[in-house]
C-alpha cells in the first residue's frame, strides 16, 4: 500500500513497490494522459514531475517516491508555466498525432520553470530525451521560445479556442 | 552502348502502358494508383457521397439520432450543435481539421463551433474513392474527399436555408448563412441551425448545389488551428491504448521472434504464482500473460519459460536476404513499367547499384487492441487505418457475422502505414476468445519493433548514357523487391503482374528524358517475412535512387546539380518553379560554403504534389552528419490549411531523415535484431535543423501531403553529403565510416576531447 500525492490529491494504491509509476498512473489511478512509449527511459513519453522535477515514470519504482508531489499532464495547466506552455503549444499548433506531446509539455514546463529564458542549447539539453516520431521538433522549439517571451515566433494559428476534437 | 549491365534482359512484355502513366499523372501515390487499377475487378468500390444513402438512417440513429443528418458527415442537434463525422482517421496528418474545414466552409459554421467524430466502420458511407474502401493511406484523404465533403456541406446548407425560408415565407436566395445562423438579408431576421433542424430534416435533398468560388472561401486556405489540439495538450485525447472498459484485464504478449515460427512448450508455473497474474493464454505463435495491470502481466511474461519452434527461417540473415535479392536482380524476370524510344544509345555510360534497407514504423503509440468476445458479439476498441478490414478479420476469427463485430475507432498515435495492417487486432481477438472479460493486449516497444511489418528491402541497378551536352541520352532502371501490393491488395496488381507502387516516381520522372526503360523484378521474401506500407511507400525508395543518380550524372558531366536539373525541367514549369524557389531561398551559389559543408537538391512529384528540398549539412572529420538547414518548396495546388501543410512537410521530412540517417532493420537467426529506440534511433531535438517551407499557390486541385516530405528527405540529404565530402552513398542508412575525413580524423577527436578535459579552453 502506498499513498501517492497525485495532482494535489492523495491516492492509495495497492501495488508492488517495484511497479513503475507509469503503470500505477495509467492502469491503477486511471490517469491515461501520461504515455507509454518505450519502457526504458529512451523516449520521454512518460514524463511526469516529482516535486517539479521531470522524471521518466516508466523506470521510477513507485516504492521510491515517498511523499514527493506527482504532477501529470492532466494538472500541469494549473501551474503558471504549464499554462504558458500549453497556450504556446496551441498558438503554434505543435501537435500532430499528439502521442508524445504529454511528455514534451512536461519536459518543456520543467525547463521554463528552471530557466525562464532558455537558449537553443538549453532547449536541446532539456528536450533531447523526448522523441517525437511525427517530427514536431521545429514547432516545439518555437513554442518553447514563445512561451518564454510571449512573442510570436512563427506562423500563428487562427480561430481561438476550438473545442472540436472527438472525445 | 547503353546497356552497361550485360545481365539486363531485354524482355519487353508490355510496352509502356499509357493508361498507367495517365493514372499516375492524375492521382499520384502508389496506393491510389494501385486501386485505380482495380478497375472492375474485386468488390465494387464503395465510396463517400454528399447525399443521403441507404445506410444513413441507421447510422444517424446510432449516432444520437439528430433531427438533421442529411448525409454521412453532418449531424445537427436540436440545441444547434454541429457534429461532423470523419471519413478518414486522424493519426497526426491533420485530416480531421482539413475535412472539418471542407465541410464547415460550405455548411457555414466556424471550426470552433463543431465537434469531430470518429466514423463507425461502414464502407458504403465512408469508403475513400481513391482506395475503394474505408482506408486512410497513400496521402489520398484530401484528394479523395475534396469535392464530396464540400458538396456535403453545401447540401446541408441549402436544406437548412430552405427550411428557414419556408418558415419566413421568403425566397431562399434572399438568405445567407454564417457561423451556424441563417439570416434573411433584407429584413435582418435570423434563426439558428438547431431551430430549423427538424424542418430541414424533412425536406428533399437538392439535386444541384453551388459550391463557393475560391475567392469566397472563409476557412479554406487559412492556417486554422487543428480541431484536435486542445485535448492533445492536456492529455485528454483517447488513443487506443488509453481505453478503459469495466472489468477489463491487461495482457502482455510475446510472439515467436522468428518469422513464421510457432510456440512450443511453455512452463508458466512461476508466472501463475506471481501476484496480479490472472491467466496465461497460448495461441499457435504467441503466448500472453494477463494481469490486473500491465506491470503484473509483463512481469508474468518475463517469468515464463518458453520454447519456440522457429521453423524454416531459423537461420535467416540479412546477408542471405540481400544475396537473394541481388541474384533476383541479375537473373530474375523483369516486368517493364515504361519503355520509351531506343534501348541502345551510344554515349558516355554511367551506372550504379543501390541498396535500401527494411524499415520499421515504430509508431509512438505501440500497437494495442482491446477486445471483448462474448457468445454473440465481439467488441473492439482500437486505433486503425482500416476499420472495415479489422471488423472482417475479427468476424472470420470468431465465426460471428460482421454485424456482430462492433469496432470503436480512436485517435491514432502514429500510423505511417503500420495500422493499415490488422495482424495485431487478429492476435488480440484470438487471445480474447479464450477469456470472458474484456482484454487489452499491449505490445511492448520490443514486440512492436520485432514484429513490425517492415518496409521491404530494395535493390536497384540504374544506368544512363550522356549525350554530348552532358544530359542523359538514355535512362535504364531495374528495381528489385518484394511486393506490398501483391499481398495487401492482390487484385490491384497489373495484369502483367506489375506492382505499380514499386515503380512510382521511377517510371513517371519529372524530367524531359528520351529512351527511358524502367522495369521491376518481383522477388518475394521468405514466408513469414511480411512486408508492408511505410510512409511514402514507392516514392520514398525511388526518389532516393533517381535523385541520387541524377546528381551522379551531373557530376559525371561536370555540371552543377542545379543547372543540370534546370536543363531537364524546361518542359515541367511546376517543378522548375519549385527548384528555382528553393534555390533562391537557400541562397544557392551566393557564397562559398565552409569546408565539409554541402548542399544537396532533390525534386519529385509524388502523391499528386510537387516538391523540391535542399539540404545543407556539415560532415565532421569523424563522419558525423550535422543537419544545418533545410529548405522545402512545395506545390500542392489549392491549400486547405497552409499550417497543416507546413507541419506535414516538416514532420514528414524529419521522419525520412531519421530513417536515412539511422534506421535499418536487420535480421539474424530469422528474427529482427532491433528492439527499441536505442538501436532503432530517431532524430532528437539537438539534431534537428530549421526546416523552412515555402509554398507555391495556384488553382490546381489539392495534392496529397502526408508522405511528400518523407519521400524527398533521403536524396536531398545524400546529395548534400556528397557535396560536403565527395562520397556518394549507394546504401542507406548513412554509413558514417565512409565519411571519415582521413586516417587521423578519429585520433583528432580523442586529442581535442583531451584538451577540453584538460581545461585549456578557458
Ligand atoms: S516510456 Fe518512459 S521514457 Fe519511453
Ligand atoms: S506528435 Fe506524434 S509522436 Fe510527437
Amino acid at each position: 500500500m502506498f499513498v501517492l500525492r497525485v495532482n494535489g490529491e492523495d491516492r492509495t494504491v495497492d501495488v508492488p513497490a517495484d511497479m513503475p509509476l507509469l503503470w500505477v498512473l495509467r492502469d491503477v489511478v486511471g490517469l491515461t494522459g501520461t504515455k507509454f512509449g518505450c519502457g526504458i527511459a529512451q523516449c520521454g513519453a512518460c514524463t511526469v514531475h516529482l516535486d517539479g522535477q521531470p522524471i521518466r515514470s516508466c523506470v521510477m519504482p513507485v516504492g521510491s517516491i515517498g511523499q514527493k508531489a506527482i504532477t501529470t499532464i492532466e494538472a500541469i495547466g494549473e501551474t503558471p508555466e504549464g499554462q504558458k506552455v500549453q497556450k504556446a503549444w496551441l498558438d503554434v499548433d505543435v501537435v500532430q498525432c499528439g502521442y508524445c506531446q504529454s511528455g514534451q509539455i512536461m519536459s518543456a514546463t520543467a525547463l521554463l520553470t528552471r530557466t525562464p529564458n532558455p537558449s537553443d542549447a538549453d532547449i536541446d539539453a532539456a528536450m533531447s530525451g523526448n522523441i517525437c516520431r511525427c517530427g514536431t521538433y521545429v514547432r516545439i522549439r518555437a513554442a518553447i521560445k514563445q512561451a518564454a517571451t510571449g512573442k510570436p515566433e512563427v506562423m500563428q494559428t487562427i480561430v481561438s479556442g476550438p473545442a472540436g476534437g472527438a472525445p | 552502348m547503353s546497356i552497361v549491365d550485360p545481365t539486363y534482359r531485354n524482355e519487353r512484355q508490355n510496352d509502356i502502358d499509357l493508361g498507367r502513366r495517365k493514372a499516375i499523372q492524375v492521382a499520384g501515390g502508389g496506393l491510389a494508383i494501385a486501386f485505380l487499377w482495380m478497375g472492375g475487378a474485386g468488390k465494387v468500390a464503395a465510396a463517400i457521397n454528399a447525399r443521403r444513402q441507404p445506410d444513413d438512417a441507421a447510422a444517424a440513429a446510432a449516432d444520437g439520432n439528430p433531427p438533421f443528418a442529411p448525409n454521412a458527415f453532418i449531424r445537427i442537434d436540436k440545441d444547434g450543435s454541429v457534429r461532423l463525422v470523419m471519413p478518414n482517421v486522424e493519426m497526426g496528418q491533420a485530416i480531421y481539421t482539413g475535412a472539418c474545414m471542407m465541410l464547415a466552409e460550405e455548411l457555414g459554421v466556424g471550426l470552433d463551433q463543431i465537434k469531430a467524430e470518429h466514423a463507425p466502420p461502414n464502407e458504403p458511407l465512408y469508403g475513400t474513392p481513391l482506395l475503394g474502401g474505408q482506408i486512410t493511406g497513400g496521402s489520398t484523404s484530401t484528394r479523395g474527399t475534396w469535392q464530396t465533403l464540400r458538396e456535403a456541406g453545401a447540401v446541408a446548407r441549402e436544406m437548412l436555408i430552405a427550411a428557414a425560408a419556408a418558415q419566413w415565407h421568403v425566397e431562399p436566395e434572399s438568405c445567407a448563412v454564417s457561423r451556424g445562423v441563417i439570416t434573411h438579408v433584407p429584413s435582418g431576421r435570423t434563426i439558428g441551425f438547431g431551430t430549423v433542424a427538424d424542418a430541414a430534416g424533412a425536406l428533399p435533398q437538392p439535386a444541384q448545389v453551388k459550391l463557393k468560388a475560391r475567392k469566397d472561401f472563409e476557412l479554406i486556405g487559412k492556417p486554422l488551428r487543428r480541431v484536435d489540439s486542445p485535448d492533445k495538450v492536456t492529455g485528454a485525447t483517447q488513443f487506443g491504448l488509453d481505453v478503459r472498459v469495466p472489468g477489463m484485464k491487461i495482457a502482455a504478449v510475446k510472439a515467436c521472434p522468428t518469422f513464421g515460427g510457432k510456440l512450443g512448450r511453455v512452463d508458466d508455473a512461476k508466472a501463475r504464482a506471481m501476484p496480479g497474474v490472472i491467466d496465461v493464454i497460448r495461441i499457435d505463435n504467441a503466448v500472453a500473460v494477463v494481469g490486473e495491470h500491465y506491470w503484473a502481466a509483463k512481469q508474468g511474461l518475463d517469468a515464463l519459460d518458453i520454447e519456440w519452434n522457429p521453423g524454416a527461417n531459423a537461420n535467416l540473415t540479412t546477408e542471405k536476404l540481400v544475396a537473394d535479392l541481388m541474384d533476383a536482380s541479375l537473373n530474375g524476370k523483369a516486368i517493364v513499367g515504361r519503355q520509351d524510344g531506343e534501348e541502345n544509345v551510344s554515349g558516355k555510360a554511367i551506372d550504379a547499384v543501390f541498396l535500401s534497407p527494411m524499415l520499421a514504423h515504430a509508431t509512438m503509440e505501440p500497437l494495442n487492441t482491446t477486445v471483448h468476445v462474448t457468445s454473440g458479439q465481439c467488441e473492439i476498441w482500437v486505433g486503425t487505418q482500416v476499420p472495415v478490414r479489422a471488423v472482417e478479420a475479427a468476424a472470420k476469427i470468431t465465426g460471428l457475422p460482421v454485424e456482430k463485430v462492433i469496432l470503436h475507432n480512436h485517435y491514432i498515435g502514429g500510423g505511417f502505414g503500420r495500422r493499415l495492417e490488422t495482424d495485431s487486432v487478429e492476435q488480440a481477438v484470438r487471445l480474447a476468445k479464450n477469456v470472458s472479460y474484456p482484454l487489452k493486449v499491449v505490445w511492448s516497444r520490443e514486440e512492436d519493433i520485432r514484429h513490425d511489418i517492415v518496409r521491404p528491402m530494395y535493390y536497384d541497378r540504374i544506368s544512363a548514357t550522356l549525350g554530348t551536352d552532358g544530359l542523359p541520352s538514355s535512362w535504364r532502371h531495374r528495381i528489385t523487391s518484394g511486393t506490398v501490393l501483391g499481398r495487401w491488395a492482390p487484385g490491384a496488381m497489373g495484369k502483367n503482374g506489375m506492382d505499380s507502387d514499386a515503380i512510382e516516381s521511377a517510371a513517371d520522372l519529372p524530367y524531359d528524358l528520351k529512351n527511358v526503360h524502367v522495369e521491376w523484378v518481383r522477388h518475394d521474401m521468405p514466408d513469414g517475412l511480411v512486408v508492408g506500407w511505410w510512409r511514402g511507400v514507392g516514392p520514398t525508395h525511388n526518389l532516393f535512387i533517381v535523385e541520387s543518380f541524377v546528381d551522379e550524372l551531373a557530376h559525371a558531366a561536370g555540371k552543377e546539380p542545379l543547372e543540370y536539373r534546370r536543363a531537364m525541367l524546361q518542359k515541367n514549369p511546376r517543378v522548375l518553379a519549385l527548384l528555382n524557389l528553393a534555390a533562391e531561398k537557400i541562397g544557392w551559389g551566393s557564397q562559398p560554403l565552409p569546408a565539409r559543408v554541402g548542399r544537396g537538391i532533390a525534386v519529385g512529384s509524388p502523391f499528386g504534389s510537387h516538391v523540391c528540398a535542399i539540404a545543407e549539412v556539415e560532415v565532421t572529420a569523424q563522419g558525423e552528419v550535422k543537419l544545418r538547414r533545410f529548405v522545402v518548396a512545395i506545390d500542392t495546388g489549392i491549400a486547405i490549411n497552409p499550417g497543416s501543410i507546413e507541419a506535414q512537410m516538416q514532420g514528414g521530412l524529419l521522419f525520412g531523415l531519421s530513417a536515412a540517417l539511422y534506421s535499418g532493420i536487420t535480421v539474424k537467426d530469422g528474427a529482427i535484431e532491433q528492439s527499441n529506440f536505442h538501436d532503432y534511433r530517431n532524430l532528437r531535438m539537438n539534431e534537428v535543423p530549421l526546416v523552412e517551407v515555402h509554398r507555391i499557390d495556384n488553382d490546381e486541385t489539392p495534392g496529397g501531403i502526408g508522405e511528400v516530405g518523407t519521400a524527398i528527405a533521403a536524396p536531398a540529404l545524400a546529395n548534400a553529403i556528397f557535396a560536403a565530402t565527395g562520397v556518394r552513398l549507394h546504401k542507406l542508412p548513412v554509413d558514417r565510416s565512409l565519411l571519415i575525413a582521413g586516417p587521423d580524423a578519429l585520433k583528432q577527436t580523442v586529442a581535442s576531447a583531451t584538451v577540453v578535459a584538460g581545461g585549456t579552453q578557458a
